[in-house]
């Protein structure tokens, strides 16, 4: 089977997700699918897969052309996914959750269901127990179920999204054996969706790149890691321009943090950050740095080790304490977490600037207004801020903040705004520093890092790594250490055609 | 005609058509049972409107509805689905009557604490369903009906144990209360001008919070998105409780005033489903406090006229209550359809 995605647009609002992308799936081989979060990779096999909608585009099987209103008609085609976050029914067992997937009759066939389950089980040595709630197996076992689920439905293109988040090391290896033996034995066409160049290369026949909704490139694998850090992060957006600022005394200090998530668990996490220093938080998503960010911003307590500004100790404080002592966090999510959608502009100044009980709406008005002006927004005062685009609610969220902050938290600062709302962001950031502000953030743009940090801090796998100073790194060795590796490699000799 | 009429002009259009929709689907229900529908209308008509003392009647029953549409308004901003009202209604209920039946005061200082109580009883309730949503995760639906059985059982206890009249327990309640536990009357009417005034204070109260205060803008942010509201730094969890506190006492203001302006004494169906017929309008007003009173008014007029019709035409009164569903029903139908329409086009 022969899957073709030709020319796919998809818009949320103004983010476009999907900006004309290109994908061919050839039966019998394992196609990765590489990007950073929110670089499209996910909402393409959404669509694919029949779970999204596409504002247009068209997919042809086989040549013909074929349109998909929901998962259903999907793997009635043929094409399967296997999400991150699985969607199962986990207070179900596995033999029932097997059953919901095809026999759709009244009465359910149960026995003849267990034995074709225990038959794929065997197949592919997956230890299911068939009379096991769902919520009980572990992530890598329940990945195994809906491999089998999915095939026996029939399914010839298997998709697979960040399939190795939050499974243990024998089960990554047998889920590799698994796909290799699905793809070059049996025929399928697997998609593996990852952001962990690592685990393409060792396991990919080919690769496409996404990034900002669009192919970067296409290559058959071999290709050398830093061929394709290159086509993930791509040229900075942002601009060398940093006056530098002297620093000042150690106004933020955490000591021996340990944080535990549903995902991850950082087992020691320490940092000392002087005033108006810029602290860059490099890693893979889910690495860390945003876990460790957000317990900095008293959003996570740590379960161990203690948080100081100023000396104060904040450790285990609620989180309104640490936003009155100075500490502000600007979320990566800027319209679901940052602002508050279905309110304007003028009514989220209230919520955060010093207002009596009874809100004066003219004055408030007026003060919007000059902030407005002064932060050059281009909305009015009764704009819904999720009418704005990705740079004027970044704008907005700025304007929110109050002037002198201790520490300013920001997820991936610039993620999907145009080159000069990026650059006017640094612009305002690089100023705070004037008031001794520590600013920490996250991004997934290498060279975003690299210009305005004065230290960097990488995270892999949930480990905390000392700060470097960011002239004693480059970009390509950051490309490695994110990646888990030290030293650059010897790069191979192959051809990649890049798009 | 400027755009701007134009957009007032279908909004009010897409007000009309589905109350006229709901009174057809009403006719057709009347058809079926075999009555002649325009004759049903007019006799609920009539039987609000033909005589003062109707009038009057029909603003007793406006207490309640704006109060708990008032208090509703406040839960509904900050996106809680509190559905308890029947419950604090209640509670304001045993509470006033318990003051009534304890108190012997003069008649103003005893209303004075009748008030107070009222409040409280429907406040304590409020807050009990808030704190199991804040603290033990009880969604408010549940944590509300539960409430809910609970109060309507403790009215019962009450009524028919420590309460009990002396001639002996029935559905007919306590004993009258003493007279200055009553609530002064308009003239000859049944009407409590007392509690009309408190519930018009209620709802404005319940509108300048929501638009005047930064209290009131805080719910409103909760309401559109909780997590984003306390990454703003709102301490959501004790504005929950007060929205919840300050709806439960609207409500057990409601019960109160219906404890000792309209019955005199204490009854099991004190609550008269006025929680949830408030709720129903506070819902039909768009969850705005500006357009509870009249909605109220219009409901209240439905509920009083329709016991017309078992007199009249030997229809059950619950007819009314039938009208107000549909309408409530075919206005969030209306809005449903404006917004897929208003998507589709864009």
């Amino acid at each position: 089977m022969r899957v073709e995605m030709r020319k796919i647009h998809k818009s949320f609002g103004p983010v476009h997700a999907n900006a004309g992308v290109d994908l061919t799936l050839e039966a019998g081989r394992i196609h990765g699918l590489l990007g950073e979060n929110g670089a499209g990779k996910t909402t393409l096999m959404k669509i694919l897969s029949g779970y999204q909608s596409m504002d247009s585009g068209e997919i042809l099987i086989d040549g013909r052309p074929v349109t998909f209103a929901s998962p259903a008609e999907a793997i009635r085609a043929g094409i399967g996914m296997l999400h991150q976050d699985p969607l199962d029914f986990p207070p179900m067992t596995a033999l029932d959750n097997f059953l919901l997937a095809f026999d759709d009759r009244l009465i359910p066939d149960r026995k003849r269901g267990e034995a074709m389950m225990m038959e794929l089980a065997r197949r592919f040595n997956f230890p299911l127990n068939p009379d096991v709630a769902v919520e009980r197996l572990t992530v890598g076992e329940r990945q195994q179920l809906e491999i089998i689920r999915l095939l026996a439905l029939g399914a010839e293109v298997i998709i697979l999204d960040e399939p190795t988040t939050g499974i243990s090391a024998p089960q990554k290896v047998q889920l590799f054996a698994t796909l290799r033996r699905l793809a070059h034995e049996e025929g399928k066409a697997i998609v593996f969706v990852s952001h962990k160049l690592e685990e393409v290369e060792e396991l990919c026949d080919e690769v496409t790149v996404l990034r900002r909704g669009k192919v970067t490139g296409h290559a058959q694998m071999p290709v050398p890691i830093d061929e394709l850090v290159r086509l993930m992060f791509g040229q900075s957006i942002a601009m060398p321009n940093k006056p530098p600022v002297p620093l000042g005394e150690v106004v933020l200090r955490a000591e021996g943090l340990r944080l535990v998530s549903h995902r991850l668990v950082i087992e020691e996490a320490s940092l000392e950050a002087r005033a108006g220093e810029v602290i860059g938080f490099a890693g893979m998503e889910g690495s860390g740095q945003s876990l460790f960010l957000r317990a900095i911003a008293g959003l996570i307590k740590p379960k161990r080790g203690r948080i100081l500004l100023e000396g104060r100790d904040l450790t285990g404080r609620p989180y309104r304490e640490f936003m009155q002592a100075g500490i502000s966090l600007l979320p990566a999510d800027r319209i679901d977490e940052g602002l508050v959608r279905g309110l304007t502009i003028a009514e989220h100044f209230p919520l955060r600037r010093e207002t009596p009980f009874f809100i004066d709406w003219e004055e408030n008005r007026r003060y919007v207004e000059k902030m407005i002006e002064f932060y050059n927004i281009k909305g009015r005062p009764e704009t819904p801020v999720e009418s704005l685009s990705g740079g004027n609610q970044q704008r907005v969220l700025l304007a929110l903040q109050p002037p002198k902050l201790k520490v300013l938290i920001m997820e991936h600062p610039t993620r999907g705004l145009d080159i000069g709302s990026a650059r006017w962001v640094w612009e305002q950031l690089l100023k705070r520093r004037e008031d001794g502000t520590v600013i920490l953030f996250t991004s997934a743009d290498l060279d975003e890092i690299m210009t305005y940090s004065d230290r960097v801090v990488i995270f892999f796998s949930g480990e905390m790594y000392p700060p470097v100073d960011a002239a004693e790194l480059t970009v390509e060795e950051l490309g490695y250490r994110i990646g888990g590796s030290l030293a650059p490699r010897p790069a191979q000799e192959v051809k990649t055609d890049v798009g | 005609m400027s755009d701007e009429w134009k957009e007032k002009l279908t909004g009010l259009l897409w007000l009309i058509l589905p109350v006229l929709a709901a009174l057809f689907f009403t006719a057709i229900i009347l058809l079926l049972v075999g009555a002649p529908p325009l004759q049903a209308f007019w006799e609920i008509a009539r039987g609000a409107l033909e005589s003062p003392a109707k009038w009057a009647d029909v603003l007793t029953a406006w207490v309640p509805l704006a109060l708990v549409g008032a208090g509703m308004s406040l839960t509904f901003a900050a996106g809680l689905w509190n559905i308890g009202a029947e419950g604090q209604i209640i509670l304001g209920a045993i509470f006033a009557t318990w003051v009534a039946r304890n108190v012997h005061l003069p008649l103003w200082p005893t209303l004075f604490l009748v008030i107070l109580a009222g409040m409280a009883g429907g406040a304590l309730w409020g807050l009990l369903t808030g704190l199991l949503r804040v603290y033990a995760r009880v969604h408010e639906i549940f944590g509300g009906l539960g409430m809910n059985f609970i109060a309507t059982a403790l009215i019962i206890w009450l009524i028919f144990n420590p309460w009990k009249p002396a001639r002996g327990a029935t559905m007919s309640g306590t004993e009258p209360f003493p007279p200055n536990a009553w609530v002064p009357r308009l003239g000859h009417t049944r009407l409590p001008p007392l509690a009309v005034l408190l519930a018009a204070m209620a709802v404005v109260l319940a509108y300048y919070l929501l638009k005047g205060t930064r209290f009131g803008l805080e719910l409103r942010a909760m309401g559109k998105n909780m997590r984003a509201a306390f990454l703003q730094g709102i301490p959501t969890h004790r504005h929950m409780l007060t929205a919840f506190v300050l709806c439960g006492a609207m409500a057990g203001l409601a019960g109160a005033m219906q404890a000792t302006a309209v019955y005199h004494r204490l009854i099991p169906r004190i609550s008269g489903g006025y929680g949830y017929a408030g709720m129903l309008v506070v819902i039909l007003a768009g969850y705005r406090p500006e357009w509870v009173p009249a909605v109220a008014l219009f409901f209240a007029a439905i509920g009083v006229g329709s016991p017309r019709l078992e007199l009249n035409m030997q229809l059950d009164a619950s007819l009314g209550g039938v009208l107000e569903g549909a309408i409530v029903l075919f206005v969030l139908l209306a809005a449903g359809l404006r917004k897929r329409l208003a998507r589709r086009s864009s």
